[in-house]
């Protein structure tokens, strides 16, 4: 049935476009993300966790996964609501916000790194009010969290953005005429249908989150122990020419992101199937 | 305004004015100020002081390594975006979701990981390590390695934004074209080229900023060396973290400015291209 679908296809250039993208691909990234896992398979089974479970590993497994959790769950909460203002509420220069959400994904992370740890640092602009009532920022775990808020922000948002678009405004009405309350339209109805959407852009929030570094570093203070995230402590090892430490970090690194990859695609399954 | 806006549809006019206030607010405290902060701590010291941050030796060797670095790595990508779009948009294979993940890919791996697994394979201990060392030829701690890491974490950019608007215009036109003799190639520039023209356009500015603007794969790999091989992030760190702070600020505030026209450049194109999907 393919084979024939194939055969009926009167446009050329399959074999070369297609040939091209598989050597690209091998080259580009296949190939180089083996090597990381080859260079791991050099260690036996005990050495590996014993690398990747020293006290310091672990408190930046914990510092790194921790704050991402938390980003991720202050961007599930105001992406929504950002997503819900732009998409159901006009207010004078609506368009302009809703270009410069995309802001983390077009700004540099170093950029975004220096002017967060600037801002929310104890003299300035923002940091200077949090500091008055005790909370620091800059240079403690919750920078790091900060950070990842900055750029996980937009994830959350272009996820719900267009679900919310697409709602039928017939369901809410049906419930307004059955005697729901808004709050409660909004509740039973509009919500259970928002959430597959807020889960997938939670998920990419936090995956994103783990990952990062640029943006991290800079807010972060890197204590040893206290502030310093995992692909930081992957760079202190290579600086070090501690190229088997290195390895064995990021490839639990590699896997944790490949489990998230597969629950991201599960979740947006489970999205599309919901929202047909 | 709220007139013909039945009660019971939307929230009162309190709710509204509150949730706005509380999104706007939210966005302030982590979007616009720091945006902000970049300018106002670029022009601290006024614009002489601004300019000549900007005409420092290492800073404008950086801008011209990365101009180089983006030159190179944009076009590759855009090459490889429109020929997996081609092959996969317009025909059907099995095993096409999972060549789409595979693409997708380098956006789930760390920046710090797409940059250690080429030290693991160019580095002085890597595969190729003795080899190139042999034959005098640098690729890590050098511009290529840059090249290969930014190509990596760039990868994705283009032939992600392809693929599903190539997807969602059929074929219809293509094999109208190539019915009534067109060549492949005429085909493809005269009928499929100028409908995702936009959709170009908005990988290549994403891409392009990702490319200038890449710093933990970049920073493994570069290896620091002031003038050299530090790109414009790279520099902005370096000057950073040497307390030069106004002239960090400024260098910063150049890709800042980019950003904000990448933004500008995308709007447009998303404009068009969802005006086009519609027609």
């Amino acid at each position: 049935m393919k084979l024939a679908a194939r055969h009926n296809n009167v446009l050329p250039g399959f074999g070369p476009t297609m040939g091209y993208t598989l050597l690209y691909l091998s080259l580009i990234v296949l190939l180089p993300l083996s090597a990381l896992v080859f260079k791991a398979a050099d260690f036996t089974w005990p050495e590996f966790v014993a690398a990747v479970s020293t006290p310091r590993v672990l408190a930046s497994y914990k510092v790194t996964f921790g704050a991402a959790l938390a980003a991720a769950g202050v961007n599930a909460v105001f992406g929504l609501l950002v997503a819900w203002v732009l998409v159901r509420y006009s207010f004078p220069g609506r368009r302009f916000v809703d270009a410069l959400v995309d802001l983390p994904f077009a700004l540099p992370t170093a950029v975004a790194g220096i002017t967060l740890a600037t801002v929310y640092s104890a003299n300035g602009w923002i940091g200077r009010h949090l500091e008055s009532h005790g909370i620091k920022v800059a240079f403690t775990p919750l920078g790091i969290t900060v950070a990842m808020i900055f750029i996980g922000l937009p994830f959350v948002v272009r996820t719900v953005q267009p679900v919310i678009e697409e709602l039928d405004k017939e369901i809410e009405e049906a419930a307004a005429c059955l005697g729901a309350s808004r709050w409660q339209t909004f509740r039973t109805v509009i919500f259970p249908l928002l959430t597959p959407s807020i889960l997938t852009g939670f998920a990419l929030a936090f995956a994103r989150g783990v990952g990062e570094y640029g943006s991290i570093i800079f807010i972060a203070g890197n204590m040893p122990m206290v502030s310093e995230i995992t692909p930081l402590l992957i760079i202190t090892k290579l600086e070090q020419y501690d190229y088997r430490g290195a390895t064995a970090i990021a490839t639990v690194m590699l896997v944790s992101s490949f489990v998230m990859l597969l629950v991201i695609n599960l979740l947006q399954k489970w999205s599309r199937r919901y929202a047909e | 305004m709220s007139i013909n806006r039945s009660k019971t549809l939307t929230e009162q006019a309190a709710v509204r004015w509150l949730l706005t206030a509380i999104a706007l607010g939210f966005l302030a405290l982590f979007l616009f100020i720091p945006l902000a902060a970049v300018f106002s701590q670029a022009f601290e010291k006024g614009v002489s002081v601004y300019l000549t941050a900007l005409r420092e030796q290492d800073t404008v060797a950086a801008i011209k390594l990365t101009l180089l670095v983006a030159f190179i790595a944009v076009p590759l990508n855009l090459v490889f975006g429109v020929a997996a779009s081609w092959a996969i948009a317009k025909f059907s294979f099995p095993g096409k979701g999972l060549l789409i993940t595979l693409i997708d890919l380098p956006f789930s791996v760390s920046p710090v990981i797409s940059g250690l697994i080429y030290v693991l394979i160019f580095g002085r201990q890597g595969w190729l390590g003795p080899f190139l060392e042999s034959h005098d030829i640098k690729i890590i701690f050098a511009a290529p390695g840059i090249i290969l890491a930014t190509v990596f974490v760039t990868f994705p950019f283009i032939a992600r934004e392809l693929i599903p608007l190539m997807e969602s215009q059929g074929r219809d036109e293509e094999e109208a074209a190539m019915v009534l003799g067109a060549t492949g190639l005429q085909t493809f520039f005269r009928v499929t080229l100028p409908n995702i023209k936009w959709g170009i356009i908005y990988g290549v500015i994403l891409c392009n900023a990702r490319a200038m603007g890449e710093f933990g794969a970049v920073s493994v790999v570069s290896g620091h060396i002031r003038g050299t091989t530090n790109t414009v992030p790279l520099q902005v760190e370096i000057l950073y973290n040497e307390y030069n702070y106004t002239a960090a600020f400024a260098v910063a505030s150049l890709l800042a400015f980019l950003a904000l026209i990448t933004l500008a450049i995308k709007t447009i194109a998303e404009w068009k291209v969802q005006q086009q999907l519609k027609s």
